[in-house]
C-alpha cells in the first residue's frame, strides 16, 4: 500500500487526503459539517444513526459518510435536496420516540438531538404512533439511565465494550424494542459496572447522565474550569464544572492529550472530598498527643526547625523527600530542586518509581 | 400380528422402495410408513437382504402437497403413490409388492406429472433419489468428481469457469459469484475465508432446507471448489438451529467427506488443505445479511455493518472472506463437472441456469420446484402449480420474501429473472413465492410482512428501527378502519426514505412489499380509508358481517359457529345476522363455505 495521499471533492471542494480516512474525517478536516449523532472520535465508525449520509457521484443510493473510506476523486455532496429531506425524516423519526421534555431535561442546551431538531426544523408530529414509556432507572449511585430518550446510537454499549471492555451494557432486544441495558437487565453493582461513567460521556441525549449533577444546573449554568486529575500519576485532564463556586459535576475533555476525553471512576465520580465538611483545611500540628489546627507560617516553621537540628546533629544525608505522584511535574520539579539545593541531599524519590 | 399365509415372494428379484423423509415428508408421516413397509414385508417372509435395501430413506422430491410420496420399483418398474398412511401399506404389499398390480386410485395423477414436467432440475436433481446419509450414494452419481477436475488447475481457471457461467448469487442480490471471488482472490490478507450462507429465514421459504437435507455433499463439494478458487483453507457453514434434521445430516456429510478425505489436509494429494466447521445461528432473520452473519460467527451480536468495505476485502476477523448461498454453492459441481457453457445454456441472456422456488400460499399444488432462469410466471403458477386453490382468481404472487414485492395477475407473463422481477418492483431474492389469489387483502399481506420485518429489525439504524414501526402502525390503522386522508402519501414518502437511508439490506427492501402493493392495488388501500371496505372482507374490523341472499345457500353452518346468537336462520330460508348482537368475531365467516358473508 502506498501512502500517496488520495484526491477527493467535497461540496466542490478539492482536497488532498489519507488512503484511510472516511468522508466524515475529510469533510471535518476542511470544515465541511455533516451532521452526526452516533459518532464519537474515541470509537469505530458505526453508520447507525444514518444522519451522516451523503451523496457520492456514480453510487445510486446515499452512503454514511462516517464509515465509508475515501476513494480516489471521489465526488461528494453533504447538502443536496434529497439528503436534506431525509435527515429530516430521520430526526422527525427519532423524536417520534422520544419524550420531548426538554423543558425540564437535563440536557437541555446540550442535547445533540435537540440541535438537529433545531437545525432542520422539525419534530415528530408527522408521525404518531407508539412510544416508550418506560421508567427512570435509578438503581445505583452513579449513573442515571433515562430509555425513554436514549436513540439507539450505541455509543455506550460501544465505549462499555471498545474502549473500557468491560461489558457491562450491550444491545439487547430486537426491532423497535432494542435498547441498551445490561445483561439480563440486571441492576448496576459493582459486579457488573466499573462506573467509570464513560456511557454518561458519550451520551448525545438526556438518556444517560450523572445522578449527583441531577437538578444541580444545566450546561449554561456551569462553569467548566479544565484541570488535571489528581488522583494518580496519568494526569487525565478534565473539566470541574462549578456553580456558585461548587464542584456540580465533571466532564470529558476530548482534546486532552493524555486521556482524549477518557476516565475512570476516580476521575469522574470522586469529587465529593472537595467540599466535604471532614476535608482538613489547615495544618494540624500534635500538641500534648492530640492534632490542634496550626497556621502555614507555624507548620512550616516548625518542619524548617526540626530539619534544620536533624541535619546539624546527623548530617545533610540524614534526611531526604518523598515526592507523591499526584502532584503536578512542577511540583514534582521544585520538591527535588528543594531538596538538592537547600537540603544539599540527594535523597529524593517518588511513588511512581515503586 | 395376525399370521398370513405364506405367499410366493419368488417374483420379487429386485425391490427398492423410496419413501420421502424431507421435513415435509417427516412432518407427514413419512418414518411411520417406512416402519409399517418395515414390518409387512417382515411378516411376509420377503429375505432379510432384499429388506435392507428395500427402504431407502431420501430427501425432498419437491411436491408436498400430496406427501407421503412412495416410489416401489419393482424388478426395475417404478410407481409412485401419493398421500400414503401407514393403513395403507399392507395393500401395496400385497397387491402391487407381492401380485405385481400396483393399487390404481393411489398412484400420482396427471398434476405430479405436470408438477415434473415444466421443471429443470439440477441441484433437485438427485434430491430424493440417492440417501443423503450415505456418501458413497453421491460418489456413484459422479459426486465429487468436480473436486477431483479443479486441483490441476489454476485457480483462476477455476474463477474464470465460474465467471463464464454467468452464476450468480442465489441469496437475494444476484451478484456474479465469479467477481465476487475474483474480487476476494485479489485481496490482501490472510487466511482467507469461504462461508456458506444457510441461515434461510424467509418466511415459506425451504429450499435452502431441502438441498442440504437432500443432496449434503453437493454443497460442500461447492464449498470446496470455491475454497480452492479464493485461496482459502477454512469453511463455515452458517446454518439455523431450526434446521436440526439439515444440521445432522451435514454433520454426518462432513465427517465422511473428511474420512473419504474430500476435505482436510492435503486433499486428494493435491497439497490443498481445507475444513469446514458448522456454525449454528440462532434465529435472528438479521443473520442472513452478510455483515451481520459475519458478527455472529465472531460471537457478537448479530448486527450488519455498513458497505463499503465488502467482506470480499474485510470480512470474518478482518479477513477477506467470501460468502455464498447454499443453491450457489451447489450449482458449482455440475458447472465444473458439465462445463460453463453447458450451465449458460439453461436461462436467459443476464441470468444463467435453473433457480429453486418454494411455491405456497393459496396454490393447488405447493412445494419445492426448480425451473429454468426466465420461464413464465403463468408457467409456474399454472402448469407446475396447477392454478388457485378451489380454482379462485390468481391475484398476485409475492417473490423475493418479505424483502421482495407483490407482482400482479396483470403481469403473468413476465419471465422470471433478476432484471424482471426487479423492474417490477420485487427482487429474487432467495426464491419465496407466495401465490395469493382473490381472497387476499393486499393490505393486510404487505401489513403481515412489515411486521416480520419489524420484528426481526437489529435495531441498528434509525429507518429501519423506528420507520418501519411506523409504517407498520398506519398500516394497521387502515386495517382497522382508521385510515386517514394522506396515510398512502405518507406511507409512500416514508418508504422512500427507508428504502434510501437504511443501513443493510433489511431496511433497503423492508418498504418494498408496501411500495408495491400501493403501486398495484392502490384501490384496495383506498377502499380501506375512503370506503371503510375491505374488498376480500380479511379485515375483521372492516367487515359488514351482513349474508349475501345470493350467495347463501341456507346451510346454516354460520348459525351452528355463531358464538353470541347473533344469527338467525331456518332450512329452506338464507340466514341472517342481528348486528345489535354481533361481536364481530369472525366465526360466522370462517364457517361459510360459499363466501356469503360479507
Amino acid at each position: 500500500m502506498s501512502d500517496r495521499k488520495l484526491k477527493v471533492i467535497i461540496n466542490g471542494i478539492e482536497t488532498l487526503c489519507d488512503r484511510d480516512d472516511t468522508i466524515l474525517k475529510v469533510a471535518k478536516k476542511i470544515g465541511v459539517k455533516i451532521p452526526h449523532l452516533c459518532n464519537d472520535k474515541r470509537l469505530e465508525p458505526y453508520g447507525g444513526c444514518r444522519l451522516c449520509i451523503v451523496k457520492v457521484k456514480g453510487v445510486p443510493r446515499p452512503l454514511s459518510a462516517c464509515t465509508t473510506p475515501v476513494a480516489e476523486n471521489m465526488e461528494v455532496t453533504t447538502d443536496t435536496d434529497e439528503i436534506i429531506r431525509i435527515r429530516k425524516t430521520l430526526v422527525e423519526l427519532l423524536l417520534s420516540n422520544h419524550p420531548n421534555d426538554c423543558m425540564r431535561c437535563e440536557r437541555t442546551g446540550d442535547c445533540k438531538l435537540q440541535n438537529l431538531s433545531y437545525e432542520y426544523g422539525v419534530d415528530g408530529s408527522r408521525f404518531e404512533g407508539e412510544r416508550w414509556n418506560l421508567p427512570i432507572r435509578e438503581d445505583n449511585p452513579f449513573i442515571t439511565y433515562e430509555p425513554n430518550k436514549c436513540i439507539l446510537c450505541g455509543r455506550c454499549v460501544r465505549i462499555c465494550n471498545e474502549v473500557v471492555m468491560a461489558g457491562t451494557i450491550d444491545l439487547v432486544g430486537r426491532g423497535f424494542n432494542s435498547m441498551p441495558d445490561t445483561a439480563f437487565r440486571k441492576p448496576r453493582t459493582l459486579d457488573n459496572c466499573e462506573f467509570c461513567g464513560q456511557c454518561v460521556s458519550t451520551c448525545p441525549t438526556g438518556a444517560l447522565t450523572d445522578r449527583k449533577a441531577r437538578g444541580k444546573g444545566r450546561i449554561y449554568d456551569l462553569k467548566k474550569v479544565k484541570t488535571t486529575c489528581s488522583y494518580c500519576g496519568t494526569g487525565c485532564n478534565f473539566f470541574l464544572n462549578v456553580r456558585n463556586g461548587r464542584v456540580v459535576k465533571v466532564t470529558s475533555d476530548t482534546s486532552a492529550p493524555v486521556n482524549q476525553g477518557n476516565l475512570c471512576v476516580k476521575g469522574r465520580y470522586g469529587y465529593d472530598f472537595i467540599d466535604h465538611p471532614d476535608r482538613i483545611k489547615t495544618p494540624l500540628i500534635k500538641k500534648n498527643g492530640k492534632f490542634v489546627e496550626a497556621t502555614w507560617d507555624e507548620a512550616l516553621g516548625l518542619i524548617a526547625d526540626k530539619f534544620s537540628s536533624l541535619m546539624k546533629k546527623h548530617g545533610n544525608e540524614s534526611v531526604g523527600a518523598f515526592s507523591s505522584s499526584r502532584c503536578t511535574n512542577e511540583e514534582n520539579f521544585l520538591l527535588s530542586k528543594f531538596v538538592r539545593t537547600v537540603f544539599r541531599s540527594n535523597n529524593v524519590d517518588n511513588c511512581a518509581r515503586v | 400380528m395376525p399370521a398370513k399365509k405364506p405367499t410366493k415372494t419368488s417374483g420379487i428379484k429386485d425391490l427398492v422402495i423410496r419413501v420421502c423423509v424431507g421435513t415435509g415428508g417427516l412432518a407427514a408421516g413419512s418414518q411411520e410408513v417406512i416402519d409399517e413397509f418395515g414390518r409387512q414385508l417382515k411378516s411376509y417372509g420377503i429375505k432379510a437382504d432384499i429388506l435392507k435395501k428395500c427402504v431407502n430413506k431420501t430427501g425432498c422430491r419437491g411436491f408436498c402437497a400430496k406427501d407421503v410420496l412412495v416410489d416401489v420399483i419393482l424388478n426395475g418398474k417404478s410407481e409412485t403413490y401419493q398421500l400414503i398412511t401407514p393403513e395403507n401399506v399392507a395393500r401395496i404389499v400385497e397387491e402391487h409388492i407381492l401380485k405385481g398390480e400396483p393399487v390404481k386410485e393411489w398412484l400420482v395423477g396427471p398434476e405430479y406429472h405436470a408438477f415434473h414436467d415444466k421443471q429443470t432440475k439440477i441441484l433437485l436433481k438427485e434430491c430424493g433419489h440417492i440417501d443423503p446419509e450415505d456418501i458413497n450414494a453421491y460418489i456413484n452419481i459422479g459426486g465429487y468428481e468436480a473436486v477431483r477436475k479443479i486441483f490441476p488447475l489454476e485457480t483462476f481457471e477455476v474463477i474464470e469457469e465460474v465467471r463464464a457461467s454467468g452464476l450468480r448469487g442465489r441469496g437475494g442480490a444476484g451478484f456474479l459469484t465469479g467477481l465476487k471471488w475474483d474480487l476476494c482472490s485479489k485481496a490482501e490478507g490472510k487466511p482467507k475465508y469461504i462461508i456458506c450462507n444457510a441461515d434461510e429465514g424467509d418466511p415459506g421459504a425451504f429450499m435452502d432446507r431441502s438441498v442440504i437435507e437432500g443432496n449434503p455433499h453437493s454443497v460442500i463439494e461447492g464449498m470446496i471448489i470455491g475454497g480452492y478458487a479464493i485461496g482459502a483453507n477454512y469453511g463455515y457453514v452458517y446454518i439455523r438451529a431450526e434446521y436440526p434434521l439439515a444440521i445432522h445430516r451435514l454433520k454426518i456429510a462432513i465427517a465422511d467427506a473428511r474420512k473419504k478425505g474430500f476435505i482436510g489436509k492435503n486433499i486428494l494429494k493435491s497439497g490443498f488443505d481445507f475444513d469446514i466447521k458448522i456454525k449454528e445461528g440462532a434465529g435472528a432473520f438479521i443473520c442472513g445479511e452478510e455483515t451481520a452473519l459475519i458478527a455472529s460467527i465472531e460471537g457478537k451480536r448479530g448486527m450488519p455493518k455498513a458497505k463499503p468495505p465488502f467482506p470480499a476485502y474485510k470480512g470474518l476477523w478482518g479477513k477477506p472472506t467470501v460468502i455464498n448461498n447454499v443453491e450457489t454453492l451447489a450449482n458449482l459441481p455440475s458447472i465444473i463437472t458439465k462445463g460453463a457453457k453447458w450451465f449458460a445454456s439453461i436461462g436467459t441472456e443476464k441470468s444463467k441456469g435453473t433457480k429453486v422456488f418454494a411455491l405456497t400460499g393459496k396454490i393447488k399444488n405447493t412445494g419445492l420446484i426448480e425451473v429454468p432462469m426466465g420461464i413464465s410466471l403463468k408457467e409456474i403458477i399454472y402448469d407446475i402449480g396447477g392454478g388457485c386453490e378451489r380454482n379462485r382468481k390468481f391475484k398476485a404472487v409475492q417473490t423475493g420474501g418479505p424483502s421482495g414485492g407483490c407482482i400482479p395477475a396483470s403481469h403473468i407473463d413476465m419471465p422470471v429473472d433478476y432484471e424482471s422481477l426487479m423492474g417490477a418492483g420485487s427482487m429474487m431474492g432467495s426464491g419465496g413465492m407466495v401465490v395469493m389469489d382473490d381472497t387476499t387483502c393486499m393490505v393486510d399481506m404487505a401489513k403481515f410482512f412489515l411486521t416480520f420485518t419489524q420484528n426481526e429489525s437489529c435495531g441498528k439504524c434509525t429507518p429501519c428501527r423506528i420507520g418501519t414501526k411506523r409504517m407498520l402502525e398506519i398500516l394497521t390503522r387502515i386495517t382497522e378502519g382508521k385510515g386517514k386522508e394522506g396515510d398512502i402519501e405518507l406511507l409512500l414518502e416514508l418508504g422512500n426514505d427507508i428504502k434510501l437511508s437504511s443501513l443493510c439490506g433489511l431496511g433497503m427492501s423492508a418498504p418494498n412489499p408496501v411500495l408495491s402493493t400501493i403501486k398495484f392495488f392502490r384501490d384496495e388501500y383506498e377502499a380501506h380509508i375512503k370506503e371503510g371496505v375491505c374488498p376480500a372482507t380479511v379485515c375483521k374490523a372492516l367487515r359488514r358481517y351482513t349474508v349475501s341472499a345470493e350467495l347463501c345457500k341456507m346451510c346454516g353452518k354460520c348459525f351452528k359457529a355463531c358464538p353470541s346468537a347473533a344469527v338467525t336462520w331456518e332450512k329452506k330460508q338464507p340466514a341472517v345476522i342481528d348486528k345489535t348482537k354481533c361481536i364481530k368475531c369472525g366465526a360466522c365467516y370462517e364457517a361459510c363455505p360459499f363466501s356469503a358473508i360479507l
